[in-house]
């Protein structure tokens, strides 16, 4: 049986070795760069069934950062959103024959945790300056530096091994029960992969959410009356 | 087999199995304080199966930390190369 936790080399690029992890990557990346692109060319004020569709998508996430954050969605729209479309997709890029999500290799989970890192900090900075967000560590009082220190860490890693563990399982248990007893068994398990793989985008959306709003630190509510609240 | 590859294979097994048990206890509480939620208000059962399925699958992340950690013993072990 293949370790679950190693990546094979598809071929190499030069010196550096290409797994199938990144060439799913880059091919779900591609796919959801030129659909946008494709999509928002030709945007109409009467929409058309297609931009409907994803007017309702990007709608929803504006409601769940409005919701969570408490906060206007427009700065985080950008990041949270393609974080979730990006995971969902490669969640459920399994759907295709012969394709293993990207997600369930350790080093695409790490990129991603990396990139939620690194817009806590960059958030952070940008909406209260670097003295502002370095006092959001000191934040009930300062003994609680470094343990606030050793979470954001802490976190990071959870957020990793969370995503990594949930997808990875569910490949590695679909593996072992088809190699047990074949052809329509796995299926119950397959689905139960599907909702586990869109639980997880949705919650690694939240939780970067949830950190963002947390290194911004104390923020002003928004007027109920201009944002319109998606009904829960 | 060597008695390291055998404390490996057995500790994976007592991580597996003492690791089910927590989340298995926590997901039970979860359910019954949800179900008993929504017969009491049985008008925001939406939002409190959805804060519910959101919450299970933070409660069996330990479970998969477990896991992980049996993987890891099992297939990348440092001690046994």
């Amino acid at each position: 049986m293949t370790s679950p936790l190693a990546s094979v080399a598809l071929f190499h690029l030069g010196p550096v070795p290409i797994t199938t992890g990144v060439v799913a990557t880059w091919v779900i990346m591609a796919v959801l760069v030129i659909g946008s692109i494709l999509i928002s060319r030709h945007l109409s004020l009467v929409p058309s069934k297609t931009q409907a569709f994803f007017e309702l998508i990007v709608d929803t996430v504006d409601g769940q950062i409005r919701d969570t954050m408490r906060l206007e969605p427009a700065p985080y729209r950008a990041f949270v959103g393609t974080l979730f479309i990006f995971i969902f997709v490669a969640n459920w890029s399994s759907l295709i024959p012969g394709v293993e999500p990207p997600t369930a290799h350790i080093e695409t989970d790490a990129a991603l945790a990396l990139l939620v890192f690194i817009a806590v900090v960059w958030f952070g900075i940008r909406a209260s300056g670097i003295r502002g967000y370095l006092s959001t560590f000191a934040s009930p009082n300062p003994i609680m530096i470094p343990l606030n220190f050793i979470e954001s860490l802490t976190r990071t890693f959870s957020l990793l091994v969370r995503l990594f563990g949930n997808v990875m399982s569910g490949v590695f248990v679909i593996g072992i029960v088809l190699s047990l007893a074949g052809l329509l068994v796995p299926i119950p398990l397959m689905a139960l992969d599907l909702l586990t793989g869109a639980v997880q985008a949705y919650i690694f959306a939240i939780l970067a959410m949830v950190f963002i709003a947390g290194a911004i630190g104390e923020t002003k509510p928004i007027p109920n009356s201009t944002s319109q609240r998606m009904p829960p | 087999m060597n008695w390291l590859a055998f404390a490996s294979i057995i500790s994976a097994a007592i991580a597996v199995s003492f690791g089910a048990i927590g989340p298995a206890l926590g997901e039970g509480r979860a359910v019954a304080a949800a179900m008993d939620a929504i017969a009491r208000q049985p008008e925001s059962a939406n939002v409190i199966s959805r804060t519910l399925f959101v919450g299970l699958a933070m409660i069996e992340t330990m479970a998969i930390y477990c896991l992980v950690i049996a993987l890891l013993l099992l297939f990348a072990n440092p001690l046994l190369k």
